[in-house]
């Protein structure tokens, strides 16, 4: 991974908790340190040394007083313009790096930290040429930009956590220093998250205890009746974190319960009080027994089929986060405050959702697995294998990559671990450059049973160079795994090769700690082993797959 | 209480991560290799957390050597 850093203070003081932190967590980080204010320099020459450097991650940070300054410098006339021409010309230097580099990602620290000059104090809202009007401006501006450009990530420069001093003047006027240590540790932490997030580690669920976690009291000695949840007590803490893990929902973050209680009792809130904000069809999975709750998130995790790295595991008792943090080490495990008051608050601190796409699908995700479960319970009644998956009556559309799809197609090569032959991220510019290039064939796949749809769900990317084609990337989510969707997905490759007059297949399993279960893909898909990792395949002699699923 | 070079030296080793520097009064930066003007910065605020205070931007600029410093933190 390499990162190139700039901006217009003492960078090094955010350059070294920042190497710090990412070579501690990628062998291969390489940073490049861009001089003092050398932004136009770097960004807009072609052969600057950070073109050369070719970074996937261009860290730009501006401070916000170094800004004031440049603003005082403007005359009077064009201040009322500062915000769009600011805003233009990072458009500009964005176009730049755009049109030099085809894979970086810009990160920008926003100008949130805003303080008010108070040369027009208050009245400042009333006056278009004021250093304050024009700085909430770009603020504004920035989202939009970064709205419309893919690829231009917008951190939030004002700390969600208490940080004492984040600018010491003193340090500004000996070292240009515009930040303490304290507040670039902060920043560092959030772009190392922003980081992972790209690299595909981010949380896709929240596993919640019920007992003084999502309500007050105990189910199953207070009684339904005086559970403390609503205007009970101090009910309102636990509606506000509810109502937050609702937001979470929506967003796509699955919802499971794992508590020790018995299963009828602990459901009883969810049906019967009515100011219980999440209902029972809000959890993908709901786990109520007496077993170890390191035992039931191994299950919950079974069932959901994702890393232990993605969950989250929230319980009052402290000692049962200890024995989920000694069993489950992967599982993110925060400490939560006593005070149910503070739950909220405390873990808004912890930032622990960041995502880098976001697409309708991910609305749809509860409902998905909770399918998932149902399926499973029709699978328990059903011995024959092939048997079950006619009885799934699934449905597949096989086709290119369609434009409505990018951002999906983008957010599967970078949420995928598991079901992923080489694990190649594309951004959504990326995805797009496919569908218009002859020397690739794309192929997303669409797939639905009796029991719902599962959406797009696969994404396959061949590069041709004439009789050869390279398989580039095979993803499908877990969620189809063993339905034979990647025999259909097959079939369809090698008929389209065909009309193209490609004549053999390579393919190439690129290992990584999460895909062992596509260790034999190529060879199941009727390739033959040349090596460790490479396969070939005469497509003359390809066999059509056996595959359980109607074309549309 | 007075502060003592014994004082400083874990804030020194900790911050130049090096636990083999020795410091006396006439100790300048020029003497310690991991003490450039970076570390300088981290010196500072270590040691004004360490001992609650807070530097003026005239008293940073003014100190030649680690006895300047114990001078400032003794007054």
């Amino acid at each position: 991974m390499k990162l190139a850093l700039l901006g217009n203070y003492a960078t090094q003081f955010l350059a070294k908790p920042l190497s710090k932190k990412l070579k501690s967590e990628y062998a291969e980080f390489q940073l490049y340190h861009a001089e003092f204010n050398t932004v136009d320099f770097e960004l807009l020459d072609s052969d600057s040394l950070l073109m050369q450097f070719e970074p996937d991650i261009i860290l730009w940070h501006e401070s916000t007083l170094g800004l004031r300054d440049l603003f005082y410098q403007t005359n009077a006339v064009s201040r009322e313009n500062f915000a769009e021409n600011y805003i233009q010309k990072i458009g500009n230097y964005l176009a730049s790096i755009n049109s030099k580099l085809s894979n970086c990602r810009i990160i920008f620290p926003n100008h949130s930290l805003v303080f008010n000059d108070n040369v027009f104090g208050h009245f400042s809202s009333k006056v278009i040429s004021s250093w304050k009007f024009q700085i909430d401006k770009i603020n504004f501006l920035l989202n939009e930009l970064s709205v419309k450009e893919e690829n231009f990530y917008i951190i939030d420069s004002q700390p969600n956590k208490k940080i004492e001093v984040i600018t010491d003047y003193s340090m500004v006027v000996n070292a240009e220093l515009h930040f303490t240590p304290d507040y670039l540790n902060w920043l560092s932490e959030e772009i190392g998250q922003l980081i992972a997030v790209f690299r595909g580690l981010f949380k896709k669920c929240i596993v919640l205890d019920l007992d003084n976690t999502l309500w007050g009291g105990i189910i199953g000695d207070d009684g339904l009746e005086s559970i403390q949840i609503g205007n009970l007590g101090i009910g309102k803490a636990f509606t506000r974190f509810q109502k937050w893990l609702k937001e979470l929902k929506y967003r796509g973050v699955i919802l499971a319960i794992c508590s020790k209680n018995e299963e009828s009792i602990a459901k009883s809130p969810f049906l019967n009080n009515p100011e219980m904000i999440l209902k029972l069809d809000d959890f993908a999975v709901f786990v109520a027994n007496w077993n170890s709750k390191a035992d039931n998130i191994n299950q919950i995790q079974q069932i959901l089929n994702i890393g232990f790295d993605s969950m989250v595991f929230i319980d009052d008792n402290p000692a049962e986060r200890d024995i989920v943090r000694k069993h489950l080490p992967l599982v993110c495990v925060p400490e939560l405050p006593v005070d149910p008051s503070y739950y909220l608050p405390f873990l808004i601190s912890q930032n622990l959702f960041e995502i880098s796409s976001f697409t309708e699908n991910d609305f749809e995700r509860t409902k998905q697995y909770q399918e998932e479960s149902r399926r499973i319970e029709l699978s328990k009644s059903i011995t024959n294998m092939d048997e079950y998956l006619i009885s799934l009556e699934m449905n597949a559309r096989i086709c290119p990559f369609n434009e409505l799809d990018l951002e999906r197609i983008a957010q599967l090569t970078q949420r995928s671990n598991q079901f992923n032959l080489r694990t190649i991220r594309y951004s959504k510019i990326e995805i797009e450059k496919f569908l218009s290039n002859p020397n690739y064939l794309t192929v997303s796949v669409e797939v639905s049973d009796k029991f719902g749809n599962y959406g797009l769900i696969g994404v396959v990317i061949i590069e041709i160079n004439g009789s050869n084609a390279v398989i580039d990337t095979w993803i499908m989510s877990c969620r189809v795994l063993k339905r034979t969707v990647e025999h259909a997905t097959m079939n369809y490759v090698v008929q389209r090769l065909g009309e193209l007059r490609v004549q053999s297949l390579l393919g190439e399993y690129i290992p990584t700690e999460k895909n062992k279960l596509v260790l034999n893909l190529l060879s199941d898909l009727g390739m033959s082993k040349r090596n460790t990792n490479n396969y070939f395949l005469d497509l003359k002699k390809y066999k059509k797959l056996t595959s359980f699923i109607n074309e549309l | 209480m007075k502060v003592t070079i014994q004082d400083l030296l874990p804030i020194f080793r900790d911050v130049l991560e090096n636990d083999d520097i020795e410091l006396s009064e006439s100790t300048v930066a020029a003497d310690v290799p991991e003490w450039d003007s970076l570390n300088h910065i981290y010196l500072v605020v270590a040691i004004e957390k360490q001992f609650k205070i807070k530097f003026t931007t005239h008293q940073i600029q003014s100190w030649q050597c680690v006895g300047d410093v114990l001078k400032e933190l003794n007054k």
